[in-house]
């Protein structure tokens, strides 16, 4: 029977192949091809680096694990920075969940950083420190929350297009940290000196602050998303918002909590960078971990736990391309080159997880 | 479950990825000198560009081998110049080299934490306040440099007022600044200076792009520039941003850091360039030696730390070669001074007594007589520029 009906398929010209959604996959298939793109992936950077800069692909690869393992410093800055992103990664994935598409983490990140900073230049060593770091944590989320809510609001009572409503808001952070700092600093030269003696404590070593914080959150985050009714809340006005009003939830309420949630752990990390690492605030001090998160949140499924590698990921490639473009004597293009491969591999292989691809059957019996 | 278990194989597996990394990173050369450098930027950037050419220049001339010398790319201006200086002594550096103003507090908190290994820095000022022995400043007296490179912009206006293009009293400068800090201020003006000693008629307009390199920022800021009657421009930013629009509105142009020969042939005039190999080679050479290495280092014309690059020969006015060769002599043999007072004035008088700000405690107030036998004294009681005097005939486009 079966037979006579591919035979039928294959007269009417059936193509080649055809692509068909998955129902659902092993787990295991889904790792053998996630880890089967990073090896392709790989390859494709060692032809390119061959091609490019005559680099022999195993010193390539030994730079590269080099920059992120080379040392025990390199190895607590990998994972600091990988604590930084998971944290605005955390920070837009309630509101990612909810379909609400926060790509402000970087604003919000940064307001909450300069509300930090100017905590630090204001009341540094004329209140008690204690007190001090009660205001700078009250001040950097708040900031965060502020940075936040504005959006959510305006989507909420308006239906204002939050994409550009966030993207819009952190251009407004930036400019906002350009005249903050040319206002504090007069002489101009663009920097303002960090302001260490008003610093975060460190435990143990430079690192291990932040890096617990951010664990923490992990899995605060995680219980919050999976079990409680905030978190249920949110998902179904994700999925759709007539379900929710049908069930009786608010949905302008969930909106604007979620994104007051996001805010607030934007400005968390805002707080950890000004207030624990860098000691001072500069246009950069996010680098563009804000859009990063995107793509961490997305990876990782807004599953908080596998979000912890692709974090990893993203940390391992920018300190493995950045030694690896150091290494060569190559500018920074190299580094964006591998990035950038990598990351086609591994977001590209979810399609291949989401749907089959099915070749046209040869007369063999399908199973 | 499984997922579980494949969680600790993953976490198993970069275990044993930081192991075998760790071992890997063991063995050490036996060479006893290693030099670290930090670039704010890639080689995209001329003000980077120009640091690596004098490192390699020095590498070739000490005959260091490769792995003698590592550059660390790009390093932002923050703690991420504190994780790369303590990388590079991790790597068994002896000698950290950062290169731009903001890496300072973070190569003095690095050299605090590592006294075994010298910490020198590019256009920095707390070296001679800060005392430490293991860290210290350096910089050239670039104002040299714009001087003479002014004395060519100059002679090209005359050209241009000579062939009728415009009317001597417009002869107007446009300069894209970064900062409105007295580096920039210093530069601007010593370029204004040398312009106007061959001139007279010439006036200025700054404006600032609040960047150390930007291309479209200072691409907007020479649009402007041009649009409100600059007939020359030139700069003290780090993109290729102004030489690309003059290229493209056929106003001539000079350069910073390096010639733009190539790229603009039409336009380029000439630029000023601080060569860095003279103090790269002295501060090897001192670790190398064992001896001190000063507090605060300036190079000048004499040390070749100050160079003018090639002059386009198709946009320069005639006997501008002879005029540079002239002054340069007269600035080696110190017969000409640059701030000369007796050639501004401020607000409408002369100049005979200015405290500069030399000593960087924050208080930007000034503390050091600069005036002194005529003449302001400019990188001589610390190697950055200090000269922030805001002279008569120029507009700042950014106080309006």
């Amino acid at each position: 029977m079966k037979d006579a009906a591919a035979l039928q398929k294959r007269e009417k010209g059936e193509p080649l192949f055809h692509i068909t959604k998955r129902a659902e996959i092993v787990w295991w298939k889904a790792w053998l091809i996630r880890l089967a793109a990073i090896a392709a992936s790989l390859i494709v950077c060692a032809v390119i680096s061959l091609l490019l800069g005559d680099i022999n692909p195993f010193s390539f690869f030994g730079s590269m694990l080099n920059g992120a393992f080379g040392t025990a410093r390199r190895c607590w800055n990998l994972f600091y920075e990988l604590a930084i992103l998971l944290s605005i990664s955390l920070a837009v994935t309630p509101a990612f969940k909810m379909r609400f598409w926060n790509i402000g983490a970087e604003g919000q990140a940064l307001i909450g950083g300069l509300a930090t900073a100017a905590c630090m230049y204001y009341f540094g060593g004329r209140i008690p420190t204690p007190l001090l770091f009660v205001v700078m944590i009250a001040a950097s989320i708040l900031a965060g929350m502020i940075w936040a809510v504005i959006p959510a609001v305006f989507k909420a009572f308006w239906n204002t297009n939050e994409t550009l409503f966030t993207l819009m808001m952190n251009y407004v952070a930036i400019q906002l940290v350009t005249f903050m700092i040319n206002f504090w600093v007069t002489s101009g030269s663009g920097t303002l000196p960090p302001m260490s003696a008003y610093a975060l404590p460190t435990v143990g070593n430079a690192w291990i602050l932040n890096i617990l914080v951010v664990a923490l959150l992990t899995v605060a985050v995680y219980i919050y998303l999976r079990f409680s009714k905030h978190g249920y809340e949110l998902s179904v006005v994700g999925e759709s918002e007539n379900t929710a009003l049908y069930v009786g939830i608010n949905v302008k309420k969930v909106i604007i909590r979620t994104m007051l949630l996001s805010g607030a752990l934007c400005g968390v990390t805002g707080l950890l960078l000004v207030g624990g690492t860098d000691h001072t605030i500069s246009t950069s001090t996010v680098g563009g971990r804000g859009f990063t998160a995107i793509m961490v949140s997305w990876l990782g499924r807004f599953n908080p736990l596998f979000m912890v590698l692709t974090s990893f990921l993203l940390a391992f490639l920018k300190a493995g391309a950045n030694q690896v473009s150091n290494d060569y004597k190559m500018n920074g293009s190299i580094s964006d080159i591998i990035t950038a491969v990598i990351l086609f591999f591994v977001i590209g292989c979810e399609f291949f997880i989401q749907y089959r691809i099915a070749f046209r059957k040869h007369g063999k019996e399908e199973k | 479950m499984l997922k579980k278990v494949l969680s600790v194989v993953l976490a198993l597996a970069t275990l044993l990825t930081l192991c075998v990394a760790f071992s890997s990173c063991e063995k050490k050369g036996n060479e006893n000198l290693k030099v670290g450098f930090i670039f704010l930027h890639d080689d995209t950037s001329t003000y980077d560009k120009n640091f690596m050419n004098g490192a390699n220049e020095a590498k070739k001339a000490l005959g260091l081998k490769d792995e003698q010398v590592i550059f660390k790319y790009p390093i932002e201006e923050g703690k991420a110049c504190y994780d790369a200086a303590a990388d590079l002594v991790d790597q068994g550096c002896n000698i950290v080299f950062a290169d731009s103003f903001g890496h300072e507090e973070w190569m003095i908190k690095a050299a605090k934490e590592f006294k075994d290994v010298q910490f020198c820095h590019a256009t920095g000022v707390k070296a001679h306040t800060e005392k430490l022995d293991n860290y210290h400043n350096a910089f050239a007296s670039i104002y040299e440099g714009r001087y003479l490179a002014g004395i060519a912009a100059g002679m090209k206006l005359n050209e241009m007022i000579a062939a009728g293009k415009f009317k001597a009293e417009e002869a107007v400068i446009g300069y894209v600044g970064a900062f409105p800090y007295a580096e920039v201020v210093s530069g601007y003006t010593s370029f204004f200076l040398g312009a106007r000693s061959v001139c007279p008629t010439a006036t200025m307009m700054v404006d600032f792009t609040n960047s150390w390199y930007s291309v479209d920022a200072e691409r907007d800021v020479a649009e402007t520039l041009i649009s409100k009657g600059a007939k020359l421009i030139s700069q003290h930013a780090d993109s290729m941003g102004a030489p690309s629009v003059c290229e493209k509105n056929g106003v001539p142009n000079v350069f910073y850091n390096g010639d733009t020969m190539a790229t603009c042939p039409n336009t380029y005039l000439i630029a000023s360039r601080i060569n860095w190999a003279p103090y790269f080679e002295y501060m090897i050479n001192c670790v190398k030696d064992g001896k001190k290495i000063d507090i605060d280092w300036t190079g000048t014309i004499a040390t070749g730390s100050v160079v003018v690059e090639v002059l386009n020969d198709k946009v320069a006015a005639q006997g501008t070669k002879e005029a540079l060769e002239k002054a340069t002599a007269d600035l080696k043999a110190g017969k000409l001074h640059v701030f000369d007072t007796k050639t501004f004035t401020v607000d409408g008088k002369e100049v005979t007594s200015y405290l500069a700000d030399v000593d960087d405690f924050g208080d930007f107030k000034g503390e050091t007589e600069a005036i002194k036998d005529g003449y302001f004294h400019e990188s001589e009681y610390r190697s950055a520029p200090y000269f922030d005097l805001r002279i008569d005939g120029i507009t700042d486009l950014s106080k309006k």
